[in-house]
Parts: C-alpha cells; structure tokens; sequence
C-alpha cells in the first residue's frame, strides 16, 4: 500500500494538536475550573465506572481459562486425597456417571460421581457434595469410598468458616477429617452418625459445633446417596 | 536519619501516631474478624498493604479529575474495582497463595480505612507521599494485626504462629512455636469477645507508651509545657 507523504504530516500535526491538547486540559488549573460543572462530574463518574468495568471485564475474560486449569488441577489434586493412585489405572476425571441427588440435600441436583477403575472393574467412586448449611455458608467437600461403601477419605474443598475454629475441618489445620476413614453406614449406627455432643461418634472442636455437626450431616447424607445408588454405580 | 521530614512524618504517623487502629480506630471489623491467630493476621495485613498502595497510588495520580462532590462514589468504586482485580489475578497467577489468604481478600473491601486514607490524605497529596503513606499505614496496620493476633493466639492456644508455613512457604516452619506447653485453652480469647478485651489491652499500653514519652519530653524541656494529646 502507498501511503502520501502529506497524509503522515498531516496525522502527525493531528495527534500533536490532542496531546496538547490533552496536556491544557489536564492541567490542575483548567480541571478546577471545570470540576464544579455538572456535565463534568456525570462524565467523570461514568469514565471511572467505564474504566473499572473494562478492566475487570478484561481481566476476568483473560483468566477465566487459567482459572479453570487451576481449578481442575486442585480437582485431580484431591481426588487423588481421597482415592488411592494405586487403585486405579483410568482417566478418573472423564469417567464420569451423574446421578440425581436432589432428595440428599447435598447442594445440587445432579451430583457427577467419579469412577475410579482398575484393568475395567469399580474399585472406588468418588464425588463432590455440599454441606449447605455450615456455620457461615456452604461447606464444600469430596469424598471418596470403595465398592463396599466404606470411606476411603474426605476432604474439605472450600468452606467459609471461621479462622481459627471452624476450619479444623481442613486437612491441613487438624486430623479431624481422618477420623472418617473406614467408617460407613454399616459400621455405624444412624446414631453414631452426630458429634459427640449429640451422642454420636464424632469430636466436635472447642468453640466451633456447627461446623462439624453439619459437616458429619453432610456426609451421612452423601454416604445415603451411594447406598441408593450402590448397583448402578459399581456396575456400569 | 536518611529520610527528608515529610517523608518522616509520615512514616511515624503511619506506624505509630496516627495509627489506622491506635490513631483512627478503624478497620475493626477485619481486624477482629481475622486475628484469631498471628498468621491471620498477617496474612490479612500483608493483602491490605497491597490494596492501600495501589489505591493511594490511584487516586493520588487522579485527584485532580475528582470532584470534591462525587469523591465518594469514585473511591468506593476504584477501591472495590481493586480488591476485586487483585483477587482475581491471584487466583489466577498466585493460586496456591489464593488457597490461603482469598478468605481475607474480599474483607479488604470492608475495610474503611481505605476510603478514609482516599479521603484524608491521597486525594491531596503528590503520588510519592500517598504511596509511601499506603505503605507506612500498611505495615503499621499489619503492626497490629500481628501483634493482636498473637496475644489472642498465646492466651487463646498457647501457641504462636501456628500454621505460617502454609501461608509463607515451607522455610517458615521455625515461626511455628508452642509458648505454653499442655495449655487448656482459653477459648474465649478466640471470640470476637476477646478479641475487642484484647484491642483495649494493647491501646492502653499503646497510651502508656505515649504518656511516658510525652512525661520524659517534658522533662528535658523543663520550660516547654506538656502538650494534651489531640485525638486518640
């Protein structure tokens, strides 16, 4: 393309007139001037919004991939907590079944259960539920049991509660979430499924109930719904 | 001293004077939400020091477009604008330390003396002041939250730091100390309860320290009167 000579100077001499332009305008006398005005103050505000809300659009856009890599990866991160490598040799986050759960109050209507297979049979499943009423929020969890309905491992994916008293249900902050493991509803009474302040078979913390009264709920139901659902899911 | 006098002034009001808690006496909703432990406390101080210089930084560079009568709306929004870009970009880039402090970040938000640094002192100050004035409050806040944050986590578990390495990295084990051995616990210290029981210990000495100052000043200067203190 051929571009004239004189269109250049002629765009240059442009762009030199705004930034001067520019430059008058942004200088601390004139925008005083300015700043009483009305039309002023409604164009300022809406450019800041408009610049807010490209940034964060922008942003939000431009991460929403890493994101989900990040979130995916913390995903096969605990599903390996709470299931074995050893006890299977499949892609365990594409063999997926989804099962109705919407009578389980375990916070949504269709839970995916990852099924964990060695050389094609079951050997585990696991799947994400959430305990909707902890303390101050949902409470979010995956757990993992053999094709007994025995619990292989629990872990807290996300939760809301307070620091320092409600989160020892995270791994990291206490042992308490081990205190699961081998459990099931067939060696423990419906009874024994509480804290211990309810007369069942579970610490609570010092100062924080709730958060473990609902998570111990939460996994009752959560161990319900595999019952329910035992034949279809070890047998696809 | 190597620094010129505002520079100074700033930094000791900032860290000590005219303290966002000893000084403003704001920001106590995070404050006592989150200093349950040391390593809350400055996990939550250290995302706060982020945000306060960025916004400072912001509306400093911008004083001159921002009408007196619609500050408000815009601190509000750059604020919320930046609490909300720095969480995403964390969770983004620095996930493994989103994990930890994303509880606290979205609290920055509530924290007033954001706008009030905006208002006080960013939106009449050249860029270099607000920012060496976001960072002075800054690390004088995370002062505090640290400090309260471990007198809460000694009485209330008996233990210091507990937990650092997960919030800074695993050679940072050696901060995680038990103070006092077979302790009962002292729940209450935990609470939000004690958490306010806690504040009033440490503004009091905080006072005590000033007092004394003002008396050994006064003392030197035998002629100079001892001055009130304005406003604590």
């Amino acid at each position: 393309m051929k571009v004239d000579p004189e269109s250049i100077e002629h765009w240059k001499r442009k762009i030199a007139a705004y930034r001067v332009f520019l430059k008058n305008w942004l200088e601390p006398s004139n925008l005083a001037g300015l700043r009483p005005k009305l039309k002023f103050q409604t164009g300022i505000l809406a450019g800041f919004a408009l610049m807010a809300s490209v940034l964060l659009g922008v942003t939000n856009c431009s991460t929403e991939g890493t994101i989900q890599k990040r979130l995916d990866e913390d995903l096969k991160k605990s599903l390996e907590e709470v299931v074995p490598a050893a006890l299977y040799d499949n892609n365990i986050l594409q063999d997926t079944l989804s099962i109705p759960s919407a009578d389980y109050n375990i916070g949504a209507k269709e839970t995916m259960v990852y099924i964990a297979k060695k050389l094609g049979k079951v050997t585990a499943v696991s799947f994400k539920f959430i305990a909707p009423d902890g303390y101050s929020g949902a409470i979010s969890m995956i757990m993992g049991l053999d094709r007994e309905g025995n619990i292989l491992g629990v872990r807290i994916l996300s939760h809301k509660e307070t620091p320092g008293l409600g989160d020892k249900i995270e791994v990291t902050k206490s042992n308490w979430i081990l205190s699961f493991v081998g459990r099931s509803l067939d060696n423990l009474s419906k009874q024994q499924w509480a804290v211990k302040k309810d007369g069942g078979d579970f610490d609570q913390f010092a100062g924080a109930t709730i958060t473990p009264r609902k998570s111990v709920q939460a996994i009752y139901r959560g161990l319900q719904l595999f019952k329910d659902h035992q034949t279809q899911l070890i047998n696809p | 001293m190597f620094l010129s006098k505002p520079y100074r002034k700033i930094a000791s009001d900032g860290l000590w004077n005219n303290n966002i808690v000893f000084g403003q006496n704001l920001a106590l909703c995070p404050l006592l939400a989150v200093t349950g432990t040391a390593t809350n406390g400055l996990g939550m101080g250290l995302a706060t020091l982020v945000v306060i210089i960025c916004s400072n930084g912001l509306i400093s560079a911008a004083r001159h477009l921002i009408p007196s009568e619609i500050r408000i709306p815009i601190f509000v929004l750059l604020i919320a604008a930046l609490v909300t870009l720095v969480d995403i970009l964390m969770n983004a880039w620095a996930h493994e330390l989103y994990k930890v402090l994303g509880l606290f970040i979205a609290l920055i938000v509530t924290n007033c003396a954001l706008l009030g640094r905006a208002e006080a002192f960013a939106s009449r100050q050249p860029v270099r002041y607000a920012l060496w004035d976001g960072l002075m409050m800054g690390l004088g806040f995370t002062l505090v939250l640290v400090t309260l944050g471990a007198a809460r986590e000694i009485s209330a578990n008996g233990t210091l730091f507990a937990n650092a390495s997960l919030l800074l990295g695993h050679s940072f084990k050696f901060l995680e100390i038990t103070v006092i051995h077979d302790y009962k616990g002292f729940l209450l210290m935990a609470l939000p309860p004690g958490g306010f029981i806690m504040l009033a210990f440490i503004i009091v000495s905080k006072r005590l320290i000033d007092r004394k100052l003002a008396q050994r000043k006064a003392i030197i200067k035998i002629v100079t009167p001892v001055i009130a203190e304005e406003s604590v």
